[in-house]
């Protein structure tokens, strides 16, 4: 039951972040609570027992994502229009919510040793890691040794995203209306 | 113990993480802010994480790091593989989506979505 417990409340603090985040106006503060949201998150898969996923999104997660939007924010205004609670999305959101819901309940009970998913291929990665890899953290062993093609193909989708980083907002498709926005500001609509 | 065996409680965990989606998929496709959009994305991609994750947790199971105790139960360490990735290209196609944001509010000297779409509205009116 201390599970349910430790659960239940770093899910209920994320649900609370996640929606003063949606309420707030000021930017900062929404990105601001975006990097605590995944701090707190990076806490509750330690809970869940992935460690290594845990240290990944501290470091992308609330680091590099939170570096990334404050960039963003230095060129961008610093104030969202207010908006009212829309109806639609709403009812859109709820309506998934249920469905998923309802298809949840095919699922095998949480932390239920006998479902399917730890029993088909898994034992065979946890004794195959300490035998024929020598990793002790499974984790790694699968992700740099068995499965080390889909990084490489990670690795790729990173380069991929940088050079389009690099397309949308370096200097070279965009140097003279730079020029013209310097002079008059950057509000000035072309 | 016996409330996880429960076929009602057994599943709580899968429903604190469909409500957590719920809200970011709202902030998704409700918020006309950009920079709001985005961030309801990620929360939505993390609420999406805990969900495998969830599904990897073994009952007193413990991190999948060998221990050298035969005895010792670990947690399915495959999902964790698996989100370990989603998470690095989350944050890769963030990043393209700030880029965007950025090359946006140098066009349109705005970052809403209702004032964009006025702005296009306004430039085609006069054409036709």
């Amino acid at each position: 039951m201390s599970g349910f417990l430790v659960n239940a409340s770093l899910i209920a603090l994320l649900a609370l972040i996640a929606i003063l985040a949606l309420r707030l106006h000021r930017l900062f503060a929404v990105v601001m609570l975006s990097g605590a949201f995944s701090l707190v998150a990076a806490a509750q898969f330690v809970v869940l027992d992935a460690v290594d996923v845990a240290f990944t999104e501290a470091a992308v997660g609330a680091g590099i994502s939170t570096v990334l939007a404050l960039a963003t924010l230095s060129l961008v205004p610093a104030e969202e229009k207010p908006h009212s609670i829309s109806l639609v999305p709403a009812f859109l959101a709820t309506l998934t919510g249920l469905l998923l819901a309802v298809a949840v309940t095919d699922l095998p009970n949480f932390g239920d040793p006998k479902a399917p998913i730890h029993n088909h291929v898994a034992p065979e990665y946890i004794i195959g890691s300490e035998q024929a890899i020598g990793v002790p953290n499974i984790v790694t062993s699968v992700l740099a040794s068995y499965r080390s093609f889909d990084t490489f193909g990670e690795t790729l989708v990173v380069f991929t995203a940088a050079i389009a980083v690099l397309l949308i907002i370096g200097g070279y498709t965009r140097a003279p209306r730079r020029a013209k926005g310097k002079r008059k500001g950057s509000q000035d609509a072309g | 113990m016996s409330a996880w065996m429960d076929p009602i409680l057994g599943q709580w965990n899968y429903y604190l993480v469909i409500a957590l989606m719920m809200i970011g998929f709202y902030a998704v496709i409700a918020r006309g802010n950009m920079v709001k959009k985005i961030v309801g994305l990620n929360i939505f991609q993390t609420s999406v994480f805990m969900l495998y994750i969830s599904m990897g947790k073994v009952a007193n199971g413990t991190a999948p790091i060998l221990t050298g105790e035969p005895s010792t139960v670990y947690s399915n360490p495959l999902p964790h593989v698996l989100i370990l990735t989603a998470i690095v290209v989350g944050v890769s196609t963030t990043a393209v989506g700030y880029a965007l944001i950025i090359r946006i509010q140098e066009s349109f000297g705005s970052i809403e979505d209702d004032d964009i779409i006025a702005m296009l509205d306004d430039e085609e009116a006069p054409a036709s």
